[in-house]
């Protein structure tokens, strides 16, 4: 990816997704549409109410996974398209990732017939229920009414951005441990076609989520760790 | 994967001031600092590092057997030689590499960056698959639901062996939850046991 297209807004939107096809699956989790046009990065943003340079920093954290913004960056951009954004991820994540995979798991399972059907169904079900757990308790009840509350300039007493950090690795291992188990562990003839197809889409997804994770703890922490230290 | 530091130093200076070289890195991140080397083994498992650093001296002579027996009971884990004093070479045995007091920033990343690089094919190249038979009924235990502590009373075992043994389960397998260990072990037939 040509760095400047992602330090300056003056790019054309559609160059920059030519240069990384996969920050597409980044517009509709900012509310932009298609048919942008030859418009710049900076237009398409201003068009949409998004923060050119929030987009860009997270379109940056997405391609490149050494970047940290600086702290001084993060004071000075308009923030409040973050919690919208990762609302919209969670969203993507519930709404269009697990159902696709859950769609191949499920005609594997059947396949796998009773010795070892059952036991695929619960580990999965264990799995997405922790993750909605992380997701809607976690973040939507605890994590984000608690920024919006330090936003307003309010802060409650007894928690810190901190506790957050580091919650999320356990999502990422049981992908991990769920395609191990589909490619090297379960017998060789049960839906090979349907077990690759499945392995990709996990792939893409733990890729995806640790990008998340990455902008929850680049992006969103430092900046909410200001927050905290900003109010008396 | 980020790479978990860590820092055994008694110098405050030197030992913050290294971790604030290391932090600058996004792949590091020091997870704890100590300034003796007492209680190392357990705060190596707590703390789940992979890199320690360390000064040589804390562990004294390399012929004394402290580095070759600190490595063969964490045959995972990367050791780098913290060096703040003149040290003569024989004290540097047996580390996967070596900080010196006057590297520049840049010369400690960079050498992270090559130590753990070379470790880590090492390790891969060595590496064998099979679990043995203790691994098998660790498994199997925490298939079962059982606790570390559980699994260490019934096979008599202090918990730091059963942690290791995890530890090398979840490396050999590939696998880490405890749910994945489970499907695991009904997979390979060995709950029936």
């Amino acid at each position: 990816m040509k760095k400047q297209n992602l330090l300056t807004g003056k790019a054309k939107l559609a160059e920059l997704l030519a240069d990384n096809h996969r920050l597409l699956q980044l517009l509709p989790r900012f509310g932009i549409g298609l048919g942008f046009g030859d418009r710049s990065i900076e237009e398409v943003c201003r068009l949409n109410g998004v923060s050119h340079e929030l987009f860009l920093i997270i379109c940056h954290v997405y391609a490149d996974n050494d970047f940290r913004p600086s702290q001084a960056d993060l004071q000075r951009i308009d923030m409040s398209g973050l919690l919208p954004f990762l609302k919209a991820s969670h969203q993507y994540y519930l709404d269009e990732r697990f159902p696709h995979i859950e769609e191949h798991l499920q005609r594997i399972i059947e396949a796998c017939g009773p010795q070892y059907g059952p036991m695929l169904r619960h580990f999965y079900d264990d799995y997405k229920q922790e993750v909605m757990r992380h997701i809607q308790y976690y973040e939507e009840v605890v994590v984000f009414p608690y920024i919006e509350a330090l936003r307003q300039g309010e802060k409650s007493n007894g928690y810190h951005i901190n506790e957050f950090r580091h919650n999320h690795t356990n999502i990422q291992d049981v992908l991990e441990d769920m395609m191990n188990i589909l490619l090297k562990y379960l017998p060789g003839d049960i839906l090979p076609k349907e077990r690759i197809e499945i392995s990709l889409d996990i792939m893409e997804l733990s890729a995806d989520l640790s990008f998340h994770s990455r902008i929850e703890d680049y992006v969103l922490i430092p900046y909410v760790e200001n927050l905290e230290s900003s109010l008396p | 994967m980020t790479n978990r530091v860590l820092i055994c130093e008694p110098s405050e200076i030197i030992s913050l001031g290294l971790t604030e070289i290391i932090q600058s890195h996004p792949k590091f991140d020091v997870v704890a600092r100590m300034d003796t080397p007492e209680h190392l083994n357990e705060k190596i498992i707590s703390s789940d590092a992979n890199i320690l650093v360390i000064n040589p001296l804390l562990l004294g002579h390399p012929d004394r057997g402290g580095i070759s027996q600190l490595q063969k009971e964490h045959p995972q884990l990367t050791i780098i030689a913290l060096v703040t004093l003149l040290t003569d070479a024989s004290w540097l045995k047996g580390y996967h590499g070596v900080f010196e007091i006057n590297d520049s920033r840049l010369t400690i990343t960079d050498k992270l960056n090559e130590i753990v690089q070379n470790h880590g094919k090492q390790e891969k190249g060595n590496e064998d698959v099979e679990l043995s038979k203790r691994e098998i009924d660790v498994l199997v235990a925490v298939a079962k639901g059982m606790m570390n502590k559980e699994i260490a009373e019934q096979m008599h075992l202090s918990i730091h062996t059963v942690i290791t043994h995890r530890k090398n389960i979840a490396r050999k397998t590939g696998i880490k939850s405890v749910a994945g260990l489970t499907v695991y072990a009904m997979i390979k037939g060995l709950m029936e046991r």
